[in-house]
């Protein structure tokens, strides 16, 4: 098999530290709006005793869930033994981790008591889903970062296939955990189910490989190093597989729900009357983030780097509004503890809740995206996490 | 350097994260020689603490912590150690409370040590009812021209230093 | 060492509950083996040493048919025993925390309108300890669910796991403003607490309960369902009661009659 040669990236130019500056600055914006938040308490955000989580939930849970995904690329070079993803596994690597750390710390600066995160990681109740989550999350730190070292370390690199496995088995363990936060949840219609374990885990396959060649398209243009179409397409390929069947599970658990009639209301509240919800559903999630990206990828557009481009933003974008539908939109809809009789009080019982997010929550949310973008801005030029070349010969060769 | 040392914070993930926040909470108080002196107010009503004046200098936050779990996971409510009690004693005669104000009996020394206090986020800092009605202060009236005479001490820099390690 | 115990022993205590504490131990012995109507006793004016029991599980019923529409006393009550502000006079009532609350249901069908007071129901089983992380949303030996708010990070998982929507975030600071007997505080999950301040002190009923008495509508019995001798077991015994989302199963510390 022909080798690759690893480099790290000059990162001298005024373009990377003007990137890194930008990144820097939406950091320090998340910085001062934890600090906002953590100052006057939850009362500056848009969230309430009715809507709980808000947009920091939706970006830091759509971070952990595309965190796993971006490992995806690396796993099916080491555990699947396809030689052309090998040169492509270290970025794959460092960007799961770095959307990771994004996604954990928006996640951790939320609580109402985040100067307690100790307490958090000295007291378990192992029955809690998020406990379970404390040590996955922990756990994909290291296998991840094991991993990354035998692929940066000639002297480990033999047991690159065992981490790699590892890590592979974990994320999948570690996203059902993350589906299950919310399918292990009883009061709520549109949580309690099996469903969203395996559905996140696909659903982070998307999101994932499509931030993945997003930073991908974005590190070899902006360094000047060559991409062949024979990567692009190959990944393009994987994502139009991942994106059809995020698709046929929004389908099924919606065809499924609509069959029982306690779900009428719920699902006719997502569906048609829910305003925000019902267009984020429709034009976000299915029609963004599903069906255009479809079309792009498999009509003639998807042969131009750039369409695929605007298909992967779109995946993500995609994303963000099925987060906010998942995650909000099930907790806008009131609480049904009469069923088939109108409620009313003082706490807002039986009424549709609203939510607008804040200006803290939404740089809290963008803060952890940007850590997540300059971690790995810094990794490529700290690491040798970037092949020198991914033309076409180059990957050819590793095919035989 | 300093992108270094962001850098280094971004990757030193969460164990870096907490630290950062706990420093971030905490009250920062000059600590330069010649700063304020905690003011000790005597206790307004008893004459003896629970226990001695120097073991509960060092160890109130343990007996503290130990009866707080009793109390509230077991409804053990027992008055020795209870937060309760300490504020029913201690609060000022002024403010009525043992937080309000920079001389109060908690604030006085923890803002010295820049030692921050949690419990008052959800704590009152004042006895229930008013000062002068609490029915414990029938029985230590007569102790108040002594108080009056003797409410303030002054500690020193190095007893405070002891007390802080 | 031996100091320190010796101090324990001397513990300071009012005369009253002295005289309880003698009361009750003079029959500890026998109410360690002998159920029933002993039992009870104890449990109704634990002393305050003693840990809280299993063998009592405190719990209210509820009677619908009495509870009158407009009448809020129970909530007013529930907010002045515990410190809270009332909703009305909150600068952010959505996102204000609140106990009790008064739910008015309407049948469309046929009209028919019902009056209740919704609280934490007190589950056996309650969703919001098994989801939480550090453990600190809890349930007491004997009954209440209650938030250890020395341990609460203020996630709301609790609050997402709740069927009842029960429990309530503090989302700004309280000033000062709490009672001595109910601590609660910023940035933590906070809920009705069957009054446990009331409880551990021997009153053996709640706010919300004294309240409804006093109104003369008598719609809330409060009492520990474990004692077949107590009015609220009695009651339970002879009126039709019905478990709120009975279907999810969690045997609530909360009945109620006429819904």
């Amino acid at each position: 098999m022909a080798s690759i040669t690893f480099r790290e990236v000059e990162g001298s130019s005024p373009k990377y530290w003007m990137l890194f500056g930008a990144l820097g600055l939406f950091v320090l914006f998340g910085a001062l709006a934890w600090n906002t938040m953590h100052h006057y308490g939850h009362v500056v955000t848009g969230m309430d005793n009715q809507i709980v989580w808000g947009l920091p939930h939706v970006f830091a849970v759509f971070l952990i869930v595309a965190a796993s995904g971006a490992l995806n690329v690396a796993s099916i070079a080491s555990v699947f033994n396809k030689p052309m993803y090998k040169p492509l596994a270290p970025l794959s690597a460092i960007l799961s981790l770095a959307l990771m750390l994004g996604g954990l710390l928006v996640l951790v600066l939320d609580l109402g008591r985040s100067d307690r995160l100790i307490v958090a990681m000295t007291h378990f109740n192992f029955k809690s889903m998020f406990t379970w989550n404390v040590f996955l999350y922990s756990g994909f730190f290291g296998l991840v970062g094991i991993y990354l070292w035998t692929m940066l370390d000639r002297s480990v690199k033999t047991y690159s296939k065992a981490a790699g496995t590892a890590a592979f088995i974990w994320r999948l363990i570690l996203t059902t955990g993350t589906g299950s936060l919310f399918g292990f949840l009883i009061a709520r219609e549109l949580y309690g189910t099996a469903m969203l374990a395996p559905m996140f885990i696909i659903m982070s396959f998307a999101y994932g490989l499509a931030i993945y060649l997003m930073v991908l398209a974005a590190a070899y243009a902006w360094t000047g190093r060559t991409l062949g179409d024979a990567v692009m397409m190959r990944l393009k390929s994987l994502l139009v597989v991942f994106v059809a069947a995020v698709l046929y599970f929004v389908v099924v658990q919606h065809l499924t729900n609509l069959y029982f009639a306690k779900y009428h209301a719920v699902e006719a509240f997502i569906l048609r009357d829910g305003g925000i919800f019902t267009s984020l559903f429709w034009i976000g999630h299915i029609a963004l983030g599903c069906v255009a990206p479809l079309a792009i990828l498999l009509s003639r557009l998807g042969k131009q780097r750039s369409w695929i481009m605007v298909a992967c933003a779109f995946v993500i974008l995609g994303g963000l509004a099925q987060m906010y539908v998942t995650i909000i939109g099930a907790q806008a809809f009131p609480l049904d503890m009469f069923p088939g009789l109108n409620e009313k009080s003082s706490f807002f019982d039986g009424e549709v809740h609203s939510y607008v997010p804040s200006v803290p929550e939404i740089f809290l949310g963008l803060g952890g995206v940007a850590i997540a973008l300059l971690v790995t801005t810094f990794a490529v030029k700290v690491l040798r996490l970037l092949p020198a070349s991914l033309d076409d010969e180059t990957v050819a060769k590793l095919e035989h | 350097m300093a992108v270094n040392l962001k850098h280094f914070l971004a990757l030193g993930a969460v164990v870096l994260t907490t630290a950062a926040l706990a420093w971030a909470g905490s009250d920062t108080q000059p600590k330069a020689k010649g700063a304020p002196q905690p003011v000790i107010s005597k206790a307004v009503k008893g004459e003896q603490c629970v226990e001695p004046t120097e073991y509960m200098r060092r160890n109130h936050m343990v007996v503290l912590d130990g009866h707080r779990d009793k109390a509230v996971i077991e409804g053990i409510r027992t008055k020795k150690y209870s937060l309760k009690e300490c504020i029913n004693c201690h609060a000022s005669e002024k403010t009525g409370s043992v937080a309000a104000a920079k001389d109060d009996f908690c604030i006085s020394c923890h803002s010295y040590t820049s030692v921050k206090i949690d419990c008052f986020e959800c704590h009152s800092t004042k006895p229930k009812g008013s000062i002068a009605m609490h029915p414990l202060n029938a029985e230590t009236a007569h102790l108040k021209h002594k108080l009056a005479a003797n409410t303030k001490t002054t500690v020193s820099a190095e007893e405070m230093a002891g007390v802080a390690q | 060492m031996s100091e320190l115990n010796q101090n324990a022993e001397n513990a300071a205590a009012s005369p009253e509950r002295r005289r309880f504490i003698g009361a009750a131990t003079a029959t500890a012995a026998g109410l360690a083996i002998v159920p029933g109507v002993m039992l009870y006793e104890v449990a109704h004016g634990r002393a305050e040493d003693q840990a809280a029991s299993s063998a009592v599980r405190w719990g209210m019923l509820v009677d619908a048919t009495k509870c009158a529409t407009g009448c809020d006393d129970c909530v007013t009550a529930c907010n002045t025993e515990n410190g809270l502000t009332p909703v009305a006079e909150s600068a952010h009532p959505k996102q204000a925390p609140q106990w009790i609350r008064k739910l008015e249901l309407q049948d469309p069908l046929t009209q028919m309108e019902t009056n209740l007071p919704m609280m934490c129901q007190h589950c056996a089983e309650p969703p919001c300890v098994d989801v939480c992380p550090t453990g600190a949303s809890f349930k007491r030996a004997d009954g209440l669910v209650l938030v250890n708010r020395h341990t609460c990070i203020g996630c709301r998982y609790c609050m997402m796991a709740c069927p009842y929507k029960a429990r309530s975030l503090v989302h700004e600071s309280l000033n000062d403003t709490q009672k001595p007997d109910v601590p609660r505080g910023i940035g933590c999950v906070e809920s009705c607490t069957f009054c446990v301040q009331k409880i551990d002190r021997g009153d053996g009923t709640t706010a919300c309960v004294e309240a409804c008495t006093a109104s003369g509508h008598n719609a809330l019995i409060f009492g520990d369902m474990n004692d077949p001798e107590s009015e609220i077991s009695k009651k339970l015994r002879e009126l039709p009661t019905k478990q709120v989302r009975a279907d999810l199963n969690l045997n609530l510390g909360v009945r109620y009659h006429g819904i």
